[in-house]
């Protein structure tokens, strides 16, 4: 009787121990999990603090009289005249106008307002409306990138104002009268890279992106899984595909930009492909995302149960039958999944491209596989780069993009075990 | 399959896992003579004749110089204790053993005097001839009426649909499951209870018209209502079909069988009328394990 109760007690005491044990080892995993959430709200504060801005863009709005004597033009249909002719003042005028203190002495420091590619907006608008010429419209233009550092950064002492005190109290007026106005950014969705800030957008880079993204995925996933197939269920033990597993779970180790260095030589160098172009960069990241596929797609057919294909092939199944109809359709959300994070890694990846030339500055947005183009981690790269602190905040701007893709690609990839993932 | 390697014994010998397996109670003096089989191992009129049959797993003898007749329409209950290769053997019949890498199938087998592990004969053939049911409800995580109509998909028995529907209907009944699940034959089958499933798979092996159909202790998992179904289909079925069904239940193996082989250690120790085996057994072995001394 005592020793029972001595032993209930000693069992009490060890209970209080063990429970103690067993919340301080919560602890430390809510502890971990604690920083690494701080780690990503820091990360994405940053950037969304730092890049919200370049989704911003700055205009001015303003009547312009198209003044066909000013700008040297009769006859807005005539190309040749409208090459010749004069866009640039008629926007000058226009902004002196709207500046009251400005005069016509002022008009050097007044033009510096407007942005380089305003005269080319009015020249495009007065190309599709010939009738415009000698008639005075309002009419909505980039600001100078100056212009839009001031208006979304003044007082921020990281960013330099390159406008003179004259041109800041014009910017300010202007501001207050509504002509200068910050809004939406739909250029930056709009245009491919450009040296002109205001002008720079991303789809080249998305476009570019989505093409290479094209062909890695055609490529690898056919490929990966029929590799997966046949090691997991045809290929015979032995040292060969020992051999060729440790080959594989390297490969996937390997660092990418050695992927990079392969495709400039083997890609480029021996067979001759252009650089730059979304084929050779679908190309390199098909060997990067393959072991990945690979690996993930042996572990789906590994966990179809043993007794799915003893049922099949007891009825009289071939192997063949045994792997199209039961083992396949099982492993495939595991085989989807595996490849979407395939993807998102390849649609992150930097190094290997800018070794095979798609480090280029490319303008247009690329309309082919074999068209020269950038892709989005790149681009990041390039104006992240760059001295002039626009570009950085356009940078942020294409991480959030970036990350938007990625985000839901890995979100794509658990519903869709979620969903197709079967119970039994 | 290659997944099955690293567990290539213990799969073989996993459904025999849930007894206790208590083997070395023997008695010391009892010597079992390799390849001496007490009782009626024979038989006339023989489906399947099996002289001589060893089963190496890598370096280990699981089957040791077995011998055996199984005749037409019987039904024969192989029993014994854990590991003592019963099914093994069985799943010789079918070459089921074929999956596993390092298994060696060594003597004559015949089916209807067709050698059943000729190099050239096939296998998917010989498996629409010796259908299967397992130790675990195992059907397919698709539709009831998908499960049982695979089979005839794939070998092509049935040419139309309304064929087709006939061939299910038909296995459904002859399983005693078409009235339960005639109106959700859509229904997907993993929902299905256990003793519901097990019927199922057994429909689904005699879809394809099978000569035999070999289980391997169809009812370990089943609960005693739904194993007195599977029984009394059992009885059913031996009408038109061969049987060979291992199980662990000596009650079970007293029910359904006509004939009751004794497997000892990988040794055939005898093989008798069923209600001989249970009520006067021939070899020492047998009365042992019967009347539980160990097993």
């Amino acid at each position: 009787m005592t020793d029972q109760r001595s032993q209930a007690e000693i069992v009490r005491q060890s209970l209080k121990r063990r429970y103690r044990k067993e919340r301080r080892f919560r602890a430390y995993g809510i502890a971990a999990i604690a920083v690494a959430l701080a780690a990503l709200v820091i990360l994405f504060a940053d950037i969304i603090g730092k890049g919200y801005t370049g989704f911003m863009k700055t205009t001015l709005t303003m009547e312009v009289q198209i003044d066909g004597e000013m700008m040297y033009l009769d006859d807005a249909t005539d190309e040749r005249q409208l090459k010749m002719a004069d866009f640039v003042e008629p926007l000058v005028q226009a902004l002196i106008r709207e500046i009251p203190s400005a005069t016509e002495a002022d008009r050097d420091a007044v033009r510096d307002l407007i942005n380089p590619y305003a005269s080319v907006t009015l020249r495009d608008r007065l190309k599709e409306n010939p009738e415009w010429l000698n008639t005075t419209r309002t009419m909505t233009f980039l600001a100078h990138t100056d212009v839009d550092v001031y208006a979304k950064h003044a007082g921020d002492e990281a960013y330099s104002i390159k406008l003179s005190e004259q041109q800041q109290a014009w910017v300010d007026q202007l501001q207050e009268d509504g002509v200068v106005e910050t809004s939406f950014n739909d250029v930056f969705f709009q245009n491919g890279d450009s040296r002109d800030p205001s002008k720079a957008g991303i789809l080249g880079a998305v476009v570019g992106s989505l093409l290479t993204m094209f062909v890695t995925l055609i490529l690898s996933f056919p490929i990966g899984v029929a590799a997966a197939i046949y090691l997991e269920e045809f290929a015979p033990q032995n040292k060969l595909t020992d051999f060729i597993e440790v080959n594989i779970n390297n490969l996937a180790a390997v660092p990418s930009i050695i992927f990079g260095l392969l495709g400039l030589a083997v890609f480029i160098n021996l067979f001759g492909m252009p650089r730059s172009v979304p084929v050779v960069g679908g190309l390199v990241l098909t060997l990067m995302t393959l072991p990945t596929i690979i690996i993930s797609s042996r572990a789906a057919i590994k966990s179809v149960p043993p007794s799915i294909r003893e049922a099949a092939e007891g009825i009289g199944a071939s192997k063949m039958q045994v792997v199209l109809h039961h083992v396949l359709p099982l492993a495939m959300p595991g085989m989807l999944t595996g490849s979407i994070i395939g993807m998102a890694q390849a649609l992150g990846e930097t190094a290997p491209l800018l070794l095979i030339g798609m480090v280029a500055f490319i303008v247009d947005v690329p309309d082919g596989f074999f068209d020269s183009a950038t892709v989005l981690p790149v681009q990041v790269f390039l104006w992240a780069g760059s001295p002039e602190l626009a570009f950085i905040e356009r940078a942020s701007a294409a991480i959030m993009v970036l990350l938007t893709f990625l985000i839901s690609m890995n979100a794509l990839a658990i519903w869709m075990r979620k969903r197709l993932e079967r119970r039994w | 399959m290659n997944t099955l390697n690293t567990t290539v014994t213990s799969e073989a010998e996993m459904p025999e896992e849930n007894v206790v397996p208590v083997q070395e109670e023997k008695p010391a003096e009892t010597v079992i003579e390799e390849g001496k089989t007490v009782g009626r191992p024979f038989s006339d009129d023989a489906k399947f004749k099996l002289r001589n049959v060893e089963v190496f797993y890598g370096q280990d003898r699981a089957i040791k110089n077995i011998s055996l007749d199984i005749a037409r329409n019987e039904v024969i209950a192989f029993i014994g204790p854990s590991g003592c290769g019963k099914s093994t053997f069985l799943r010789c019949l079918n070459r089921m053993n074929d999956s596993i890498d390092i298994c060696r199938v060594k003597g004559s087998l015949h089916l209807d005097d067709q050698d059943i592990y000729d190099p050239k004969r096939d296998v998917v053939e010989l498996r629409a001839r010796v259908g299967m049911v397992f130790q675990k409800p195992n059907p397919f995580p698709k539709s009831i009426y998908d499960n049982v109509a695979y089979g005839p998909r794939i070998h092509g028995l049935a040419n139309r649909k309304s064929d087709l529907d006939d061939i299910v209907e038909n296995s459904l009944r002859k399983a005693g499951l078409w009235e339960e699940v005639k109106d959700r034959l859509d229904a997907t089958a993993t929902g299905m209870s256990g003793g519901q499933q097990q019927r199922l798979c057994i429909a689904r092996a005699i879809a394809v018209s099978p000569e035999v159909v070999l289980m391997d202790e169809p009812c370990s998992a089943l609960d005693p209502i739904a194993t007195a179904k599977v029984e009394e289909l059992i009885a059913e079925l031996s009408e038109s079909y061969t049987i060979v069904i291992v199980t662990h239940s000596m009650q079970q193996a007293a029910r359904v069988s006509h004939r009751t082989a004794y497997f000892h250690l990988g040794h055939l120790v005898e093989v008798n009328e069923t209600n001989k085996v249970f009520t006067s057994p021939e070899h020492e072995l047998t009365e042992s394990y019967i009347t539980g001394r160990f097993g």
